[in-house]
């Protein structure tokens, strides 16, 4: 099976199982208790946390180890509600992951803040100048900015400095970023000096799933989502995953250690197979044409007249893991709301591909694409009887 | 063969997969997403998804989710609100069997190379002498499915296969209990899938979508007997519901004017009918077979009466040998033959359609 969906979970790294089997094994510990047993498990724990911290570019008291990028982002909305009167809004850009659309849309609905949504280009990158004028009527109010640093579906990436820069006139303003899709790609340092909060999920990068990092930027109170012992500096109670961060902390010293090579290889896989594909068929359009604006992973097309469910069935049963770029939990897609905040018509949109590659993916990948893709596209385009 | 089974996460789709893999077909699940609103039941919750791509995992095929919502939401959900509107009494699944299930699953399965699609409804296809194929009834007569997908017609069946359609309801929940099969102890589903009783049921669906509107409640002398909140709401045939005072004989909605705000009530006898003019008529084996005396069912679990019919251009005109009780406007009314095939003699859809509002 050829592997193109790294931007919905990336196998794990060697390292990163090395380094959970030798926590599983060794160091049982609760790394809130007093004996030897227990500052074994918490030596791990505070290990990790340097190394994280170091990698994502904040102090190791400003990260909070939690169950996944999801919850990190909720934690890091829902708990910065607190600053009080008038009532906060949140502006999201339109291109935000359901882990932070979902959440608005709920603290809207639920009467806890007002929210608003950023537009974005045609390119799908935030646009700026209305983002400008949009901020600059909530001076009065406290604001609270949620953008992505990489879309998970076209893979741009988002002017976080200029956002930041146009916050910074703001009297009262918190930027809220989710990097999940990032660390392969970016130097997130940059990201997080910008950020009051910066969610992350291990599984993204070589880690392991269920878990995940919020920072949050010294001086800044948060209400937890999870009440009890107080772990995580009182910010995310429960015993610590102490292997999943572990394993965490590997994958994410490799990532830094090969991010420069791997973004090298990997940019020209993606061509390579962008170029192939638009070559062998008709009817395929580079959803975002310009990739200087894209993390070099990803790659979307849209093709017309096909469905993507059909094209997912075919190249599946072809040995390619593919995706539409949007699916809810039943795994039913949807016309996706990135598509259209672009300016996509739907119909282009119903046929979305979304071919990702990740660290491991290697020359077979990409060309098993271009050989089986072309085959596919005629056979649902033959007409259905 | 290849073939692609519609599992909706129940027990009956979830045996009928099982029979076509014992029998050897090369076969793949896919269950069909067509509502994303608020639902609690039927075939488009997560749960249910999640039910079938376990099934489908225990059986060790692949299984896929279809989404087909706006389809859905266009053949099946908006007609059901416009039919409420008007006061008629719609039957929702018979649009998505119409549609969706059949129709729209036959076109994405064909695309992608299978050769057949399969369902876990109770019924059987019949192969007829001169090699059409009939609808026929479930051997298990009392789940019988035949009247929900009475429309479908030679392309369709050709292609369609009813496994569980042999089988006693029993023997399917034996089956699936015997294969440690996760749904075999699942209730069924009984109520219209994109309306979810927790949320306010029809009243607040259709109250969110189309105004409701006030109604009095006449006899067949024009007093006012009593008052409705909702005219849309209100069906042929009710009893219950309308406010009506005093015990007094039985009462029965025999008709509604919803332009005029008006529900009729009348006893029992003048519910009564003669006749029914259907229109969307489909007719799988032509109109050959539509002579003699046929029998005739009206609601899902109906029991079949005897009749006749006659084609009046796109219409059909069913006589009942008896009179009957008024069939709600909107309602699906099928007409069954007895055939013989070389099993014997089978009961088989030969017409079906939807009762008209005049």
């Amino acid at each position: 099976m050829h592997y193109l969906d790294h931007a919905a979970t990336t196998p794990l790294h060697p390292a990163a199982i090395d380094a959970m089997v030798g926590v599983l094994r060794g160091s049982y510990g609760n790394p809130s208790g007093v004996h030897d047993i227990s500052a074994a498990a918490r030596a791990v724990l505070e290990d990790a946390r340097d190394t994280v911290a170091s990698f994502v570019g904040c102090r190791a008291r400003e990260l909070v180890f939690t169950g996944g990028g999801t919850e990190s982002l909720n934690l890091a909305l829902r708990g910065d509600l607190a600053n009080g009167a008038p009532k906060s809004v949140l502006l999201t850009s339109a291109i935000e992951h359901d882990a932070v659309r979902v959440t608005a849309e709920w603290l809207a609905d639920t009467g806890q803040i007002d929210h608003v949504t950023l537009p974005v280009t045609p390119s799908g990158v935030l646009d700026l100048d209305v983002a400008a004028a949009i901020i600059g009527r909530f001076h009065d109010r406290p604001v609270i900015v949620a953008v992505m640093a990489v879309n998970n579906e076209v893979g741009t990436v988002q002017p976080l400095a200029e956002v930041a820069a146009l916050l910074a006139r703001h009297p009262n303003a918190t930027l809220v970023v989710d990097a999940v899709q990032a660390p392969v790609w970016l130097d997130l340092r940059p990201i997080t000096a910008n950020a009051d909060f910066v969610a992350l999920s291990a599984h993204k990068f070589g880690g392991p799933k269920g878990v995940g990092v919020l920072t949050v930027r010294e001086g800044r109170s948060i209400t937890p989502l999870l009440h009890g012992g107080g772990q995580e500096r009182e910010r995310r109670s429960g015993t610590q995953n102490v292997a999943g961060i572990a394993g965490l902390a590997a994958a994410a010293e490799i990532t830094e250690a090969t991010r420069a090579d791997v973004v090298a290889r990997v940019t020209r896989l993606r061509d390579r197979l962008v170029n192939g594909v638009l070559e062998a068929v008709d009817g395929c359009t580079e959803t975002v044409a310009d990739r200087s604006v894209k993390v070099a992973g990803n790659a979307h097309l849209t093709i017309d007249g096909v469905e993507s469910e059909a094209v997912l069935v075919l190249l599946n049963e072809a040995g390619i893991a593919a995706s539409a770029g949007s699916a809810c939990a039943s795994g039913a897609l949807h016309v996706s709301p990135v598509l259209l905040a672009m300016g996509v018509d739907k119909e282009r949109a119903g046929g979305a591909l979304r071919l990702t590659l990740g660290a491991a993916s290697n020359d077979d990948d990409a060309d098993a694409v271009v050989a089986v893709l072309p085959g596919v596209l005629r056979q649902l385009r033959r007409g259905p009887r | 063969m290849k073939i692609l089974v519609a599992l909706s996460g129940g027990v009956d789709s979830t045996v009928a997969a099982a029979i076509l893999q014992e029998q050897g077909h090369d076969i793949a699940g896919v269950t069909l997403k067509l509502w994303g609103g608020d639902s609690d039941s039927g075939c488009c919750s997560v749960a249910d998804v999640d039910d079938a791509r376990r099934v489908a995992q225990q059986l060790g095929i692949r299984h896929y989710v279809f989404n087909f919502g706006e389809e859905f939401t266009a053949n099946v959900v908006g007609p059901y609100v416009r039919a409420h509107s008007i006061g008629e009494t719609p039957n929702p699944c018979v649009e998505c069997n119409r549609f969706l299930k059949f129709d729209r699953l036959l076109q994405r399965a064909t695309q992608l190379g299978f050769e057949a699609v399969a369902t876990g409804h109770h019924v059987r296809r019949i192969a007829m002498p001169d090699g059409r194929f009939a609808v026929g009834r479930g051997f298990d007569e009392a789940k019988d499915q035949s009247y929900v997908v009475h429309m479908l017609g030679q392309d369709v069946l050709a292609r369609t296969l009813f496994p569980v359609g042999d089988l006693t309801k029993t023997e399917v929940r034996a089956k699936a209990s015997a294969m440690h099969l996760r749904t075999a102890e699942k209730a069924e589903s009984m109520e219209v899938c994109f309306i979810a009783e927790t949320r306010g049921g029809r009243r607040a669906f259709l109250g969110d979508r189309i105004p409701l509107r006030p109604a009095k409640v006449i006899d067949e002398n024009g007093a006012e007997v009593g008052r409705t909140d909702a005219v849309e709401l209100v069906t042929i045939g009710q009893r219950r519901g309308l406010g009506l005072s005093g015990a007094g004989d039985r009462r029965y909605v025999v008709d509604v004017d919803v332009a005029n705000g008006v529900v009729i009530v009348g006893d029992r006898v003048s519910l009564l009918r003669h006749a029914v003019t259907l229109h969307t008529v489909t007719l799988p084996l032509g109109p050959d077979l539509l002579h003699g005396t046929l029998r005739v069912q009206t609601s899902a679990h109906g029991r079949p009466v005897a009749c006749a019919a006659e084609l009046v251009g796109d219409r059909l005109d069913v006589t009942f040998a008896e009179p009957q009780a008024r069939v709600a406007p909107g309602q699906s009314v099928v007409l069954y033959a007895t055939v013989v095939d070389n099993t014997g003699e089978r009961d088989v859809v030969i017409a079906g359609g939807i009762a008209a509002l005049a």
